[in-house]
């Protein structure tokens, strides 16, 4: 006799309701130890309905077969010299800044959506936190695998998870991450799949995916498309659970409000070195950093905003001063890294004439008048042989951990400094964003590891540029300075003079 | 407000006391309406240092990697110490001269002094 199937309805309601049970030996607070001590009220777990509804036999064949086709691709990639299929040798500096930055956070995420699967006290949650969290190891490995090629190839990828945990610009992404996987289990879901995976996604997502399409970069939009349908569930997710806390109490919204409001500036503040990518380590261009900050912040975050109002949720705070400073982040952190190159797993370079004419033509209001005098000068020292290099090290926000770059949100002349006393000690912050978040837990913020005072305390290997540099595993002379000069320069240049020189195959017989 | 935490009064280690600087205490420095240098400069200065010293060679060997600046200059810049207007001797040292851990110094020079 036949056994009756179950219908995919089914088996998710066993999966998420019929399988779980309430304890009898051990109380359910001792079971679930982080779900409470947030101030977060949840009086009906089973109210949490998950809009994808995937069990693990769909889910396993679904992730098996886009599988196949990215390991196809890449495949191919390494058999047809891929590498050579890019615009220009100085697009990979985007793809090193991905390694280095944003692959390792994929390994935390995938570590803590493991704890969710474990700690949140509705099975339902915690069946989308298991998912997630294999999602996040199967992109942190198949970035890695997809990435792998280039790496064979070009400099700076080789080490990029020590460098992760030690270089000064990684350590912006790094602590990003520690923030949020100190906190508790309803922080974590609102700052990394609501305000990161939900507000500002497509931030990521669509410089780095459509950067790679526009610039030949095939392997990584083929992972792109793998991540695509994964990235639209943890979406889902962040925004199903922020709606879950807000609905289940009242008493939620405040907490949920201060949440968003920090997670978006803390988000924020990270994007700033995708938008340094965007306008400047992109061969070809996509869109600019600003037009991407109005599409899919103002329009988008906008009407999302709008709609959860009715909840007594409004707008991000500081969404205001996001707004007046887009006409000059991306120059101010690609300036950051221009100065401190020696001291970079990136290259940076003089912006060329073409590259200016775009930028006037994006920054009407910002770059002709700030920005592009500055590279003059800087394109003239070159000249001169005298690169510009800052000897200092910089003075770093204790928040974001960026170097305190950025100007007042009403005068790009004049850096932004802000400044908190806690303990008998000073902090200093980029902005009052950061600022706000330190003042409401210093006990926190106090304990940032921030790689230039680490420096100076003697923990990074020496007392030299070169003893700290060693430490990160920077290959000197390879990895940092200007691109111009570089052993990629070189390398690249070789191999498009050898497609145009004529085959020397003649020539060779006759001898 | 108190960090919402598993354990009640939590604290946890503060990182940066002068204490872990081996006698120096940090200071920030940073040259006003000059963006080529992308941000404020950290120094590890014990407290002892002259600020003599400072402007005369510590500040020019930072500085001076852009071809505007000018040393001399320094003579006639305009200071502030930690957000207030500052009129520093250059034969004290900083301690004396209330330059405390993580103090930020600003100068003007040239017409912006």
């Amino acid at each position: 006799m036949a056994t009756k199937k179950l219908s995919l309805k089914q088996k998710y309601s066993h999966l998420t309701r019929g399988l779980d049970w309430e304890p009898s030996y051990q109380k359910a607070d001792d079971i679930f130890p982080y779900a409470k001590y947030e101030g977060i009220k949840i009086h009906d777990w089973d109210a949490w309905e998950d809009p994808f509804k995937l069990t693990m036999d769909s889910y396993w064949k679904f992730q098996a077969e886009k599988e196949r086709k990215l390991y196809a691709v890449i495949e191919s990639m390494a058999q047809n010299n891929g590498q050579l299929g890019i615009t220009d040798a100085r697009y990979l500096n985007a793809v090193k800044l991905f390694i280095q930055g944003i692959t390792p956070l994929e390994y935390q995420a995938h570590r803590h959506f493991a704890h969710l699967a474990r700690h949140l006290p509705g099975a339902g949650l915690r069946v989308a936190a298991q998912m997630q969290s294999i999602d996040e190891l199967r992109h942190c490995q198949t970035q890695i695998h997809t990435i792998s090629h280039y790496n064979k190839f070009f400099d700076g990828m080789h080490d990029f998870s020590h460098m992760h945990d030690r270089l000064w610009y990684l350590s912006v992404p790094k602590s990003f991450f520690d923030d949020a996987t100190s906190a508790g289990p309803f922080e974590f879901l609102t700052s990394i799949s609501f305000a990161f995976e939900y507000v500002l996604t497509n931030l990521v997502f669509v410089p780095f995916m459509s950067g790679a399409a526009y610039n030949g970069d095939m392997a990584t939009v083929t992972f792109g498309f793998s991540a695509q349908s994964d990235e639209s569930r943890h979406m889902t997710l962040g925004l199903e659970a922020v709606r879950f806390l807000l609905e289940q109490d009242e008493s939620n919204v405040p907490i949920v409000q201060h949440w968003i409001d920090k997670w978006f500036w803390r988000g924020y503040r990270l994007l700033s070195l995708v938008s340094m990518m965007m306008d400047y380590m992109l061969p070809k261009k996509v869109m600019s950093w600003s037009e991407a900050w109005e599409i899919y912040y103002e329009e988008a975050g906008g009407a999302l905003f709008a709609d959860l109002a009715r909840y007594g949720i409004r707008e991000p705070k500081y969404s205001d001063v996001a707004k007046a400073e887009k006409d000059h982040i991306s120059h101010q952190v690609w300036s950051i890294f221009y100065n401190y190159s020696h001291a970079a797993a990136v290259h940076t370079w003089d912006i060329d004439d073409e590259h200016m004419a775009w930028m006037r033509e994006k920054y009407p209001a910002s770059f002709e008048a700030i920005y592009q005098p500055r590279y003059l000068e800087w394109r003239e020292q070159a000249k001169n042989g005298q690169r510009f290099y800052n000897n200092g090290l910089p003075q770093l926000c204790q928040v974001c951990q960026i170097p305190m770059a950025f100007t007042e949100p009403d005068d790009p002349s004049k850096i932004c400094f802000r400044v908190s006393e806690y303990e008998g000690d000073k902090y200093h912050t980029c902005s009052d964003g950061c600022k706000d978040i330190f003042d409401y837990e210093p006990v926190k913020y106090v304990q940032a590891w921030l790689p230039v005072h680490q420096i100076f305390q003697g923990n990074c290997g020496g007392a030299t540029m070169p003893e700290v540099l060693d430490w990160c595993h920077i290959k000197q002379g390879a990895d940092n300075l200007d691109y111009a000069g570089s052993p990629e320069e070189e390398m690249w240049n070789r191999w498009m003079e050898g497609r145009r020189s004529p085959p020397p195959a003649f020539a060779v017989a006759a001898e | 407000m108190a960090l919402a935490s598993l354990n009640p009064g939590y604290s946890g280690p503060t990182r940066d006391k002068v204490e872990n600087f081996n006698g120096a205490q940090l200071v920030y420095v940073h040259w006003e309406g000059h963006l080529n240098f992308c941000a404020g400069i950290t120094l590890p200065l014990p407290p002892e240092t002259p600020f003599g010293a400072l402007a005369s060679e510590i500040l020019p060997s930072l500085y001076s990697a852009d071809p505007k600046w000018r040393s001399d200059e320094l003579e006639t810049a305009r200071w502030s110490l930690d957000g207030e207007d500052w009129a520093p001797d250059a034969g004290k040292t900083l301690g004396e001269q209330g330059v405390g851990h993580k103090s930020l110094i600003r100068f003007w020079t040239g017409a912006a002094a």
